[in-house]
Order: C-alpha cells, then sequence, then structure tokens
C-alpha cells in the first residue's frame, strides 16, 4: 500500500494520456474512460485518508532519492483531505459534463484529467519546484477548459486569466531562486529548517522570498487586489468547469497553509505576512459582498460567492490557531461543494431560459421550476450560512476560534448582503417569472450530479460534530511543524 | 560579472514589465517573454556565478551548481508552453472580438 500515495496522480496522468490516443469519434469510450478514472479517485483518496487519519505522516520518495535531495511526495491529514474533497468534487462536475459539454470542444475529458492530475499532485507534493511545476499542470489544463466551448466572453476572460497567471508565475521562479539562493535547498521541510539558520542579508531575502510566494498562492487563492479575473472567467466558463474550478482557488490556500505552517509558525520568521493577510482577507470578504450584490448574471454572483469565502478562510487561516484552522477546513469542504453545486445550478437554470440564460432579469421560469426553485433555496441558505445548513455550523466554529469583532462584523454582515443579493436573484428568477420555457424535460443526470453536490451541505450539518472533529485533527497535526519536517528528513534511512 | 548579470536582469524585467502594462496583445506577449527570460536568468544565477566550472563534484576546485540548471531548463520549457498557447489565444481573440485590445473594446489608444 505504500505506492497508493502517488496513485492521485498517477490515475488521471494515464486516463489524460489514454484520452488523447482515443478515437475522436467515439465519444462514450472517453467518457467511460473519464468517469472510470475520476470514480477510481475517490476509494483511493479515502484509503489515503484512512492512512492518514491514523496520525502518521507518509512520506514518497520519488525514485528513492534520499530527501532533501530528491522530490519528496509527503501525506499528512491536510493533504489527505484536500485529495479527497477534489475527487468528491470532481466525479458530479464529469457526470455533468459528460451530459453534452464535452462535445463543444476537442479534448474535453483529457483536460479534465490533467487538471486533477496537477490539483492533486499540489496538495502531495513537499517540494516547493515540484510545486511550481504542479500549479503548471493545472494552470495549463484549466487554461484550455477555460476556453472549452468558445465563444467571444470567453476568450476574452480566457487572455486577462492566462496572462495574469503568467506573470504569477513568473513571480513563483523569482521566489524559488530566492529560496534557493539563500538556503540552498527547495525540499519544503528542508526549507523550514534552514531558514532559521539564516542571518543579515540572507533573512531578509528569504523574508522577500516568503512575501512573494504570499502574492503567488494570493493570485491562485483570488484574494483582494488578484481577484478581478475570477468572475469573470468562472462565470464564462462551462459549468462544469467552473464546478472544479471551486476547488483551484483552493489550492492557493492550501498552499498558504503548508508553507505558513512548515516554516513561518516559528523561529526566525515567525508570522511573516500575517498581519497583511489578515486585512487583505477582510477586504476581499467585504469588496466580495458588494460583487455580490452588484452581479447582473448567476454564474457571476456564485463566482464573487466564491471569493467571498475565500475571503472568509484566509482570515481563519491568517488568525493561525490550530481551533481556526480547523474550522476553516470545515468551511473549506462546505463552500467548495455547495459553490459547485450552485455553479451547475446556475447552468441548469439558464438552459430553460433560451436567450435570457443566467442573466437576472425576468423572462420565463426554468425547466422544472419547482424543483429548481427549491434546490436554489437550500443551496442560498447554505451559502449565506444560515441554519439549518453546513455554511451556519461553519461560520458559528469560525467565529467561536476567532474572536475578532471587525470579523464577526464583515462575516455577519456579508451574509447579510449576500442574502439580499440571492433573494433579489431567486425571486426574478422564479417567482416573477412570466409564461413557461421550453418545454422538454431536465435532464437526469445533470439533476442528479446538481443534486449530489448541494446534498453534501445537509450532511455536513447533521454530521457535523466528527466532521468537525476530524477538521481539528488535521489542524493540531498542521500546528505541530516538527512532526512533518522530522518525517520528511528522518525518512532517508527507510527504502521504499 | 555579478554587476553585468544583475544590470541585464533588471534591464529584461524592466522592459518586461513595461511591455506587459501595454493594452495590446502583442506587446504584452513580448512583454512576457522578456520578463520570463530575466526571470530564468535569475533562477540560473540563484546557485551563484562561477565560469569554466564543471557541475561534478570532484571535476574542478569549486564546481558550479547543478540544480539551477536543471530547475531553470524546466522553467524554460514550461514558459515556452505558456507562450506558445499565449500566442494562439491572442490569435482567437483577434479573429473573435475583431481586435487585439486586451480588454476585447476599442478605446481609440495606440498599444
Amino acid at each position: 500500500m505504500e505506492h497508493l500515495i502517488i496513485a492521485p496522480i498517477l490515475i488521471p496522468a494515464f486516463a489524460g494520456m489514454l484520452l488523447l490516443l482515443e478515437v475522436r469519434e467515439r465519444q462514450h469510450l472517453r467518457r467511460l474512460t473519464g468517469l472510470l478514472a475520476t470514480l477510481a479517485l475517490i476509494p483511493v483518496a479515502l484509503g489515503l485518508w484512512h492512512q492518514a487519519a491514523t496520525g502518521e505522516i507518509d512520506v514518497y520518495q520519488l525514485g528513492d532519492w534520499r530527501a532533501p535531495f530528491g522530490i519528496v511526495l509527503v501525506l499528512d491529514r491536510l493533504s489527505a483531505l484536500m485529495v479527497l474533497l477534489t475527487a468528491v468534487l470532481a466525479l458530479p462536475a464529469l457526470i455533468y459534463g459528460s451530459r453534452g459539454d464535452d462535445r463543444r470542444g476537442a479534448n474535453f475529458h483529457a483536460l479534465f484529467q490533467m487538471q486533477l492530475m496537477g490539483i492533486n499532485g499540489a496538495f502531495l507534493t513537499g517540494d516547493l519546484f515540484n510545486l511550481f511545476v504542479f500549479f503548471e499542470v493545472l494552470l495549463i489544463a484549466s487554461y484550455g477548459l477555460a476556453l472549452h466551448g468558445r465563444g467571444p466572453a470567453r476568450v476574452k476572460g480566457g487572455i486577462h486569466y492566462v496572462v495574469l497567471n503568467l506573470i504569477g508565475s513568473a513571480l513563483f521562479l523569482v521566489a524559488l531562486g530566492l529560496a534557493y539562493g539563500t538556503t540552498g535547498t527547495l525540499n519544503m521541510a528542508d526549507f523550514a529548517v534552514k531558514v532559521n539558520e539564516l542571518e543579515g542579508n540572507s533573512l531578509d531575502l528569504a523574508r522577500l522570498s516568503g512575501l512573494l510566494m504570499w502574492v503567488v498562492f494570493g493570485l491562485k487563492a483570488a484574494l483582494f487586489p488578484l481577484y478581478f479575473w475570477l468572475p469573470a472567467t468562472y462565470a464564462s466558463a462551462t459549468a462544469p468547469v467552473a464546478a472544479l474550478f471551486a476547488i483551484m482557488t483552493k489550492v492557493g490556500i492550501y498552499a498558504i497553509a503548508r508553507v505558513y505552517g512548515l516554516a513561518f509558525s516559528g523561529g526566525a520568521l515567525a508570522g511573516l505576512g500575517r498581519d497583511p493577510l489578515w486585512i487583505i482577507a477582510l477586504v476581499t470578504l467585504g469588496l466580495a459582498a458588494v460583487g455580490v450584490l452588484g452581479a447582473r448574471r448567476l454564474g457571476e454572483m456564485v463566482a464573487y460567492l466564491l471569493v467571498m469565502s475565500v475571503g472568509t478562510l484566509v482570515a481563519g487561516l491568517s488568525w493561525s490557531s490550530p481551533e481556526a484552522l480547523g474550522a476553516m477546513l470545515y468551511y473549506l469542504i462546505h463552500s467548495t461543494l455547495v459553490c459547485g453545486g450552485l455553479f451547475l445550478l446556475a447552468d441548469l437554470v439558464a438552459r430553460g431560459r433560451g436567450e435570457l440564460g443566467d442573466r437576472l432579469e425576468v423572462g420565463p421560469a426554468p425547466i422544472g421550476r419547482g424543483l429548481l426553485g427549491a434546490l436554489f433555496f437550500a443551496g442560498a441558505i447554505a451559502v449565506v450560512g444560515l441554519p439549518p445548513l453546513s455554511g451556519f455550523v461553519g461560520k458559528v466554529a469560525l467565529m467561536q476560534a476567532v474572536p475578532a469583532p471587525v470579523y464577526w462584523l464583515l462575516l455577519l454582515g456579508g451574509g447579510l448582503i449576500a442574502l439580499i443579493g440571492l433573494s433579489r436573484a431567486g425571486s426574478s428568477l422564479f417567482w416573477r417569472a412570466t409564461g413557461d420555457g421550453e418545454t422538454h424535460s431536465l435532464d437526469g443526470p445533470r439533476l442528479a450530479a446538481t443534486v449530489a453536490l448541494l446534498a453534501t451541505t445537509p450532511a455536513l450539518a447533521i454530521w457535523g460534530e466528527p466532521v468537525l472533529e476530524a477538521c481539528l485533527a488535521v489542524a493540531a497535526q498542521w500546528a505541530q511543524p516538527s512532526l512533518y519536517i522530522d518525517a520528511v528528513l528522518g525518512a532517508g534511512g527507510s527504502a521504499l | 560579472m555579478e554587476v553585468i548579470m544583475a544590470l541585464m536582469i533588471a534591464t529584461l524585467v524592466g522592459s518586461g514589465v513595461y511591455l506587459t502594462l501595454r493594452a495590446r496583445t502583442f506587446p504584452v506577449i513580448l512583454g512576457i517573454t522578456l520578463l520570463s527570460y530575466g526571470v530564468n536568468l535569475f533562477v540560473f544565477v540563484s546557485g551563484r556565478l562561477s565560469v569554466n566550472q564543471v557541475p561534478v563534484v570532484g571535476m574542478s576546485e569549486n564546481p558550479s551548481d547543478p540544480l539551477p540548471q536543471a530547475l531553470v531548463l524546466t522553467a524554460i520549457v514550461i514558459g515556452f508552453a505558456m507562450t506558445a498557447f499565449l500566442v494562439v489565444l491572442a490569435l482567437r481573440g483577434e479573429g473573435e472580438l475583431n481586435n487585439d485590445h486586451v480588454d476585447g473594446g476599442s478605446d481609440g489608444e495606440g498599444g
């Protein structure tokens, strides 16, 4: 079972390459390959979570090159949780996409698998340069996916997205050059040790390297002032792609949590960039709430809700106590799945409204008005954080863990503003609808995928206590970076 | 040597940033290319500068560091692929939006 840790990277990699070879006309075969590979990720991720839940940190040395010289994959509770979340989100998104959206351009399935490979790799790697490589893998796949389906809006949003991320990659390389130049290592655990031995100019350069990493990860996570690309890109991407992208901002948050937890939670550079992150997260939270009110399309509104959740999460993260991180992880699971579900729902609504699409204007009622309306209602309650769904549990846990008045004010005020925006959207889409739209009925698998994602919110609320406890266990392990460092640097002796 | 290298990186990055801030896609692509050249050089020198030294221990007195060379090779390949993609995207943008402004609209201002 020791090789299981690399399976979340290898399965999508092989499936993706296989999909490139398959005949383009045989769409069924490609769908089957993609779905099987994505389905296989779930038992693998569950197995990894089970393995990590024992509290042991598994280190996999690629090519048996000893850490810190070779590249390592590291499985701790945090990475296992993120891999599991990716698998759970990806399957409904792909099922939705397999109902026709994959026909709108070439190689949807191959790109989808490559994207999964990049995301899983970023969560599992224990090497900073390897993190850069996996970022690029997931980005280049995401460029293809974001533009999937053509259309001027996608190209326009796509250019901004690609250019911004290329600049982000350049900054990341500068940060890595500085990190290597000062510490002579790129292994995260080794970097965390060596950075404490620096002094003078080298320490200042290492500080610069750390701050540059926050900028890069902040761009990935869509923090103020680097989030303006997100609503345009996500709202114009096809629905299954937007749903999968809900995890992409979390890759940035994960990277901040990982590097901060290891290298900057103690020692010479303790608390590096913590205060700016706190302020930036709060500004993001506030501005995204305004964005929710100003959105003219449902997809755009969900994208702003996603940015809002990023602000909420990073603020919790920068509080940097284990309790706050545990609550934040619960909220992260909730917001990823609910926003993914809402992106799919926005597309379902748009399908029945002809030319109007998901624009928030009064028009013909969407197909299955009652059912979609109920789903929208549940999703809105969850994402705003009203009882009894999981958003409420998450927000209460966050507020208990982060006793800062300004955070409470923004969290509650932002929730209220989002509630106003969502009620307005719901009433113009469902209540004030004039006449019936197209008559054909809702597509079964599409609806099932949407319901599956939105059904996680009552599930997360019912099993709130065990999930929250699991998140707190993840956070407790995160708060002891020495465990991770010892596991990686001590793994040299054991042959794999 | 260090001064020349630093000036070179500074010139490349400076011109890259300037061009990236232009409003047309062509200068932006050139700017990103220059930026990545500068950054690649930066990564390359993070292993310290040495002349006429082999990156193998025992072959020379002060072996140069092979790792930044490997890193920069990876970075070049990735940067090259990304730039190629951006060129295609910019061409498609011009085809679909009928102009080469980065925001897709024409505001009359030159690039």
